[in-house]
């Protein structure tokens, strides 16, 4: 019976914590909502609709498709699906390129001497710049968008794998000659998780480059993409329609990152326990 | 075992670090390398494990003549910290040097299991390194080593950065492990107390440019015990014969 009511006494602070850690998570956010939509219906400006109206829009735009779509209307795949495969396969592209180039030039100082001036040239070029190049190159499809999306996401990977590359502990290495423990595994037992670190950090600066490169590419001679459908909504007035686009990238951007964070807390939860250990000690 | 011939070595034309350096390990020995800090004796441990090329002089282990890193050689490190890999576990750590080795994964567990009996920490295996307290981790970097297997277990102040009580178990633990396991060991250190209670013998390097200053028979009973024999007459004459000789040089300069 006493257990009982310790039971109970724990339970209480503990769901109370639980709100009020939600509260301070959430409540900024909603709180801004609600001033946005009081502010916008008492201003009644045609160029800032009430959040309201814009999820009313959005699903009608997104949501009104037939129940053998799950719902999605024709809008989805003729838009958002595309811009996230875009940004996606940039995205990837970039880490295929970046992360393999990256060890190969960190695990050789005068490789990386003699490359450093160029890549810190090259990446110094803002990546919408490149954008009539490619088209010339590349032409308007998804090709060139998907090519500037990975030439500007690959900065931040190769460097960072670089730098991480460079940085292993010198006593792991020579741990590992010493146990003859062959080259080839070095590399993939030793440098890259020491790397890893880096190399995620690298990814996520990535990957919120890759939703604004994804955004530019297809403002430019585009006949599809969330970009594109936000620029066509300003030229024709649809300010709700603009509206909407910009609160679904948004909200790609943040899933993005939540579900990136939640991908680097699996694989590199041993980073974050050695970093908390040695932090507190 | 280990023969070291007129080893000398130099970073750099004007940086000689260690000079004209011969001596001898037998099979089954403990050896304790002791010098003032800086006298270069990482620098001789390395070039023992084949980690770095002396600029002269010849090692042979086992008969060959040391040119890269010799088989049946495992190296413990001071900073157990940095040596175990942070992103697996024990078992995981001490199981990677045992990929590379022509033995069946039944073996390996075998060996994983009892490493870990050896240092007592049995049950440890699951846990990442950074969970475990410093004397523990360098439990496993010696339990690492001990199922490697090694003919010859190079130490590199292996206990410096552990506290007075971790360091006696561990010192004990290693001679209980020679009994055992049967391996030469190498063990540089800069605490007299830990050579001489541990070795058979104690070779003293001189100020770097390091040269030998001498090698003392260090001939106490063994089991050894960690109050007992510390406390004999021929501990403390041998640890304040060495003390003497490793300061000696350091005084003079004093006086200049």
């Amino acid at each position: 019976m006493s257990t009982e009511g310790i039971g109970i006494d724990r339970w209480h602070p503990h769901a109370f914590n639980a709100i009020q850690s939600l509260a301070v998570r959430y409540g900024l956010g909603i709180a801004l909502i609600i001033v946005w939509e009081y502010a916008a219906r008492k201003a009644g400006s045609i160029f800032f609709p009430p959040p309201s109206e814009i999820l009313h829009r959005a699903v009608t735009l997104w949501l009104s498709g037939p129940p053998s779509r799950l719902f999605l209307s024709g809008s989805v795949f003729q838009d958002v699906i595309p811009s996230l495969l875009r940004l996606l396969g940039g995205w990837a592209l970039a880490v295929l390129v970046g992360v393999p180039f990256g060890i190969l030039i960190g695990r050789s100082r005068s490789l990386s001497d003699f490359l450093n001036p160029a890549l810190q040239f090259l990446r110094a070029i803002p990546g919408p710049a490149l954008i009539p190049v490619f088209i010339i190159l590349l032409g308007t499809e998804s090709t060139m968008r998907v090519t500037l999306i990975a030439f500007g996401c690959v900065w931040p990977i190769l460097l960072n794998t670089i730098e991480g590359t460079r940085t292993v502990d010198p006593v792991q290495l020579d741990t590992v000659k010493a146990f003859r423990i062959p080259r080839h595994a070095r590399l993939w037992r030793i440098v890259l998780p020491a790397a890893m670190p880096k190399i995620f950090a690298g990814m996520r600066v990535s990957l919120s480059l890759a939703v604004i490169l994804m955004v530019v590419s297809e403002l430019a001679a585009s006949t599809s993409g969330i970009g594109y459908r936000i620029q066509n909504a300003q030229i024709m007035f649809l300010l709700t329609d603009m509206w909407c686009g910009i609160v679904l990238l948004a909200l790609i951007g943040y899933t993005l990152n939540w579900l990136f964070l939640k991908f680097e807390k699996r694989v590199l939860g041993w980073h974050r326990g050695a970093r908390g250990r040695t932090a507190t000690s | 075992m280990l023969s070291v011939e007129r080893l000398h070595h130099a970073y750099a034309p004007e940086q000689l670090v260690a000079a004209n350096i011969t001596f001898d390990v037998k099979p089954g020995e403990i050896v304790s390398i002791v010098g003032p800090s800086g006298c270069g004796k990482t620098t001789l441990l390395k070039a023992l494990a084949g980690l770095l090329k002396p600029t002269g002089g010849t090692i042979r282990f086992q008969g060959k003549v040391v040119q890269g890193i010799p088989d049946g050689l495992a190296i413990v490190f001071q900073e157990y910290g940095r040596s175990l890999l942070p992103w697996t576990t024990v078992n995981g750590n001490i199981e990677l040097p045992l990929r590379y080795q022509p033995i069946t994964s039944a073996e390996c567990r075998r060996r994983i299991v009892e490493s870990l009996k050896a240092v007592n920490l049995t049950g440890c295996g699951e846990l990442y390194p950074w969970q475990l307290s410093g004397g523990m981790q360098q439990r496993v970097a010696i339990a690492r080593a001990l199922a490697y297997q090694p003919k010859l277990l190079l130490m590199d102040e292996p206990f410096a950065s552990l506290d007075a009580q971790t360091r006696a178990d561990l010192e004990d633990l290693v001679a209980a492990v020679r009994d055992q396991f049967g391996i030469t060991i190498v063990l540089v250190t800069h605490d007299i107390d830990e050579s001489v209670y541990l070795s058979d013998r104690v070779i003293v390097l001189s100020h770097s440019p390091s040269s030998i200053l001498a090698q003392v028979n260090v001939g106490l009973p063994r089991p050894r015990d960690q109050i007992q024999t510390k406390a004999t007459q021929q501990f403390v004459e041998k640890r304040s014969e060495i003390a003497q000789m490793i300061r000696r040089p350091v005084g003079r300069e004093a006086h200049r």
